[in-house]
């Protein structure tokens, strides 16, 4: 739960006139308490979703609604359409596992995403405007439930759906297979640059959140193993008996407490150092789905100008012979011309932005890095600091054992 | 041969010297020759040494050595350690007041075998050094093969029965094969080496006689083999009764040993092999609740030794992913660095490698920590081994037993007999000369027989008071080696703890504006 700041140094925008001495505007989102609702096969979890906020539209100070993982889906792909060249946040995936969908961890782990997502769209100067996220942290459940509606089917495709295609375009094979010519791309260095950074990135932060997974898994692996070794010398303790049995109890004790402890630095480490690495590749991801509406503006700004050509050579032939279908081309030729324009600007609009947004990312990625980072070196060290007390401590006890059994 | 004359004694004493002596052997031995077999003899000095030595991996990491990393770089390698009687620690080196044993096994060599034409065998450089008065010279070297071994084995099962003796290596004869052959051998040369390092390290045997030939008589070993059947049999099948088909102890006459032999089998077939349930019940109650407080024992170090390798394979995993990670990130700054565009990618690449070097140096922590795991664990398996002696110097003395038992039948039988024949022969007036005569024979055998009763007797005795004291070696050198075990363990753990602790402290105070930018 994070309080939004204007990040960004333009614009008075929601300052009311009214109230000059009222505190600066605020969008505060959590998202809490997951519950499970529905039985079987129909299951899946409630988040509640607090808002605090003095944002004039915005019923305030506070608004409770209840929401599904489906309502989160619905208010990415709103913004996903309407914000070209914003990278919007992005969303965990759907779960595939069955068994898994309803384990605390998992919940928990969705639950963290969900209200990083939500908070990342409170915090970004532009998205936090938007209508669809009042109506997602606002409007009542039924209301909620017939914009999902509506909006299903068109916006079905996920932003990676977006980039298969932008992939499968970029092939030549598949160009010469289906005897198509190569599509239009934008020829700017840097941007080449940048999109092949970005796939890169992808590549090499799934290697580092795979390896960080598993570390997750042999903390848990050597707890287990921590707690089998601790019952069994405790056995062989009783086994010896006196002083040496106590000692051998005691390390199986030490054993088995460690043993805990390594279960907890195990679920640390899951939440505070996996996930926010998951969630890196997810943004980059997300970044591959605007890349995709670049191009894809790119290619309709340059259809239109490709047609709007064809369009003046036809109206000119026609003004040459002054047919009465001239006064309809000139029509359409200026309703042309008004889309070319239209679509100049929102290619344009998404460069902006999103040399804007690569900037921002950058920062709000080393921020979050640096953090999981903090988190994942401060987790190891207190971990190696429990281990080192707990054997420590049984040091003096064996010496004093030493000494006595000569 | 171990002293057993025919002295008639009622108590049998296992060496010329008092108890207090062994003592003294196991306090002051050097433990030059205890590198890696410290089962169940000589010394056990290896806590709290505060060596240092000039080239040490953590020297690399330019800290000061903490107190933690003095104490457990003492485990590192083959570096012996002394403790003195007070449990004081001492960092002696090997002083010419001490008496060592130090046998190394080496080079082995394909010779060919003149007698059994065309067939070779291996033959091992045995050396020896020691200050053992016994031993003429100082330091020996002669080449033995794996039949020699087996005899002096056979050997010494035989002379020092109730002891705790160290099982010599497998027959095994897989591998002999020319295809593994090389990894065979040296396996088998390890296997040696290591058997006759227990060896010198048990305090009685290592004086022993048959020792001593083996390590210095040059030629072929003098040490007269058996016709030990049950040594043959060993790998194989069932262990049966040394005593039965070896080396008479008594000096029964020929037909009567065969026929005893089989009896002591019946019998043996009866209870079962090495069986402690012959008709005479074990008197000893406190020889019987050690027993099975010892099988107890021997159960629960099993699973420990069992959760002790999943532990070490636990660390060993972290170890190698901590190192995954690592690297992983070692890439991603290389990437970061090389693409960068903003400050805050090369901010992010500072942290990435700062994250990086503390994991691989986790990783690299892991891997020694458990190298030194694995060494003092290895205590256990040690342990479990020395168990297994324990137990045939319980068969010894279940054997010794049925022994007893076979021969006080056979003189009662042998009375019967003659009581009967008796009540015969002198019905006839002037007597039955030829049952007469025979009655003669039978209580001369009587006589031979109960006299061999009276022998296996003191046999029993001293197969007793073998294992009493064995068993008092046992406890106290089992006591001080799982003490040092479990020292050395954890001193281990807390000393890479440590170090692992000021590795990713670091990256938590470098990264720790991050955190509070969060607030």
């Amino acid at each position: 739960m994070i309080t939004t700041q204007r990040s960004h140094t333009g614009g008075g925008g929601l300052q009311s006139p009214r109230s000059p001495s009222s505190q600066p505007p605020f969008l505060s989102v959590s998202v809490t308490d997951p519950a499970k609702m529905g039985n079987g096969v129909q299951a899946y979890i409630s988040y509640k979703v607090i808002t605090k906020t003095n944002f004039p539209d915005y019923q305030g100070p506070e608004k409770i609604v209840i929401r599904r993982y489906t309502d989160f889906v619905w208010l990415r792909d709103c913004l996903f359409k309407k914000y070209k060249g914003i990278f919007i946040p992005p969303l965990p995936e759907k779960s595939t596992v069955e068994k898994f969908r309803f384990s605390a961890e998992f919940i928990e782990m969705r639950r963290q995403a969900l209200d990083s997502f939500v908070n990342r769209i409170a915090l970004h100067h532009e998205l936090q405007h938007s209508e669809d996220l009042r109506t997602f942290l606002q409007a009542d459940e039924q209301t909620m439930e017939r914009a999902r509606s509506q909006d299903t089917g068109i916006f079905k495709r996920k932003p990676a759906d977006l980039m298969q295609i932008f992939r499968d375009v970029q092939s030549k094979v598949s160009d010469v297979v289906l005897g198509k010519e190569k599509p239009v791309e934008e020829t700017n260095p840097e941007y080449e640059k940048l999109k092949r950074y970005i796939f890169e990135l992808e590549d090499h932060l799934a290697e580092a959140q795979k390896h960080a997974y598993r570390l997750v898994k042999r903390h848990r692996e050597l707890g287990q193993s921590l707690s089998d070794f601790g019952k069994a010398i405790k056995l062989l303790g009783a086994c010896e008996g006196d002083a040496l049995g106590t000692a051998f109890s005691e390390l199986g004790a030490k054993s088995e407490m460690l043993s805990i402890k390594l279960q907890r630095e195990a679920h640390h480490l899951l939440m505070n150092f996996e996930e926010p690495l998951k969630d890196y590749v997810r943004a980059v991801q997300s970044i591959k789905g605007t890349i995709g509406e670049r191009a894809n503006a790119f290619r309709q700004q340059c259809e239109l100008s490709e047609t709007i050509k064809l369009k003046e050579i036809d109206l000119n032939k026609l003004r040459l012979t002054r047919s009465e279908k001239m006064l309809d081309a000139e029509h359409e030729y200026e309703e042309l011309k008004a889309d070319g324009e239209e679509a100049t600007r929102r290619f344009e609009t998404i460069v902006k932005l999103m040399n804007e947004e690569i900037i921002r990312f950058q920062d709000e990625k080393t921020q979050d890095m640096g953090l999981a980072f903090h988190e994942f070196a401060k987790g190891q060290a207190r971990l190696a600091n429990g281990i080192a007390d707990a054997w420590r401590s049984l040091i003096p006890k064996l010496d004093a054992l030493t000494l006595s059994s000569s | 041969m171990m002293a057993y004359e025919n002295e008639g004694f009622e108590e049998a004493h296992p060496y010329a010297s008092p108890h207090e002596d062994m003592e003294s052997l196991v306090l002051h031995d050097d433990d030059t020759n205890n590198n890696l077999s410290k089962s169940n003899g000589g010394a056990h000095g290896r806590d709290d040494n505060q060596r240092h030595y000039p080239h040490n991996s953590f020297n690399s990491f330019l800290e000061p050595p903490s107190y933690a990393e003095a104490v457990f770089r003492s485990f590192d390698g083959d570096h012996t350690k002394q403790i003195n009687s007070h449990g004081v620690v001492s960092t002696s080196m090997p002083s010419t007041n001490s008496d060592y044993l130090k046998i190394s096994v080496t080079d082995p060599r394909e010779e060919e075998d003149l007698v059994a034409g065309g067939n070779t065998y291996v033959t091992y450089l045995i050396t020896t050094w020691t200050n053992l008065p016994e031993f003429n010279g100082t330091e020996f070297s002669l080449r033995r093969r794996f039949k020699d071994i087996v005899t002096l084995s056979d050997r010494l099962s035989e002379s020092y029965r109730g002891f705790f003796i160290p099982m010599r290596p497998d027959k095994s004869v897989v591998g002999k094969q020319v295809t593994q052959k090389q990894e065979f051998v040296e396996q088998r040369r390890m296997a040696l080496e290591k058997y006759l390092k227990k060896l010198a390290a048990h305090p009685v045997i290592r004086r022993s006689e048959e020792l001593r030939v083996f390590l210095q008589v040059q030629g072929k070993l003098p040490l007269m083999k058996t016709t030990n059947m049950a040594s043959r049999m060993v790998d194989g099948a069932v262990k049966l009764p040394k005593q039965l088909f070896g080396e008479p102890v008594e000096s029964a006459k020929g037909g009567g040993d065969l026929l005893r032999i089989f009896k002591e089998l019946r019998q043996s077939v009866t209870y079962g092999w090495g069986a402690t349930k012959p008709p005479l019940v074990e008197e000893d109650k406190e020889f019987m609740e050690k027993k099975m407080k010892l099988q107890e024992f021997e159960l629960a170090l099993g699973n420990v030794s069992l959760q002790a390798e999943s532990l070490v394979k636990a660390q060993q995993d972290i170890g190698e992913t901590m190192g995954q990670l690592g690297l992983a990130f070692v890439k991603l700054t290389q990437f970061e660095t090389n693409e960068a565009m903003f400050n805050s990618q090369k901010a992010r690449a500072r942290d990435m490698k700062n994250v990086s070097t503390s994991a691989v140096k986790a990783s690299r922590l892991y891997r020694e920590l458990n190298a030194q795991t694995i060494k003092h664990l290895d205590k256990l398996h040690d342990y479990l081994g020395v168990m297994l002696d324990v137990n045939n110097a319980y068969s010894d003395r279940s054997n010794a037993l049925l022994t007893i038992q076979t021969l006080v039948s056979e003189v009662s039988a042998l009375n019967s007999r003659i009581e009967k024949l008796e009540a015969v022969a002198f019905k006839v007036f002037g007597g039955d000369s030829s049952r007469i005569q025979k009655l003669e024979e039978l209580k001369e055998t009587m006589r031979v027989t109960n006299e061999a009763k009276n022998q296996a007797v003191r046999e029993y005795e001293y197969i007793k008071e073998n294992n009493k004291i064995e068993l008092e070696r046992l406890d106290k050198e089992r006591r001080e080696d799982f003490i040092g075990m479990m020292k050395g363990f954890v001193v281990n753990q807390v000393g890479y703890a440590e170090k692992m602790s000021s590795a990713w402290e670091i990256v938590a105070n470098e990264t720790s504006g991050y955190a509070e930018r969060c607030r």
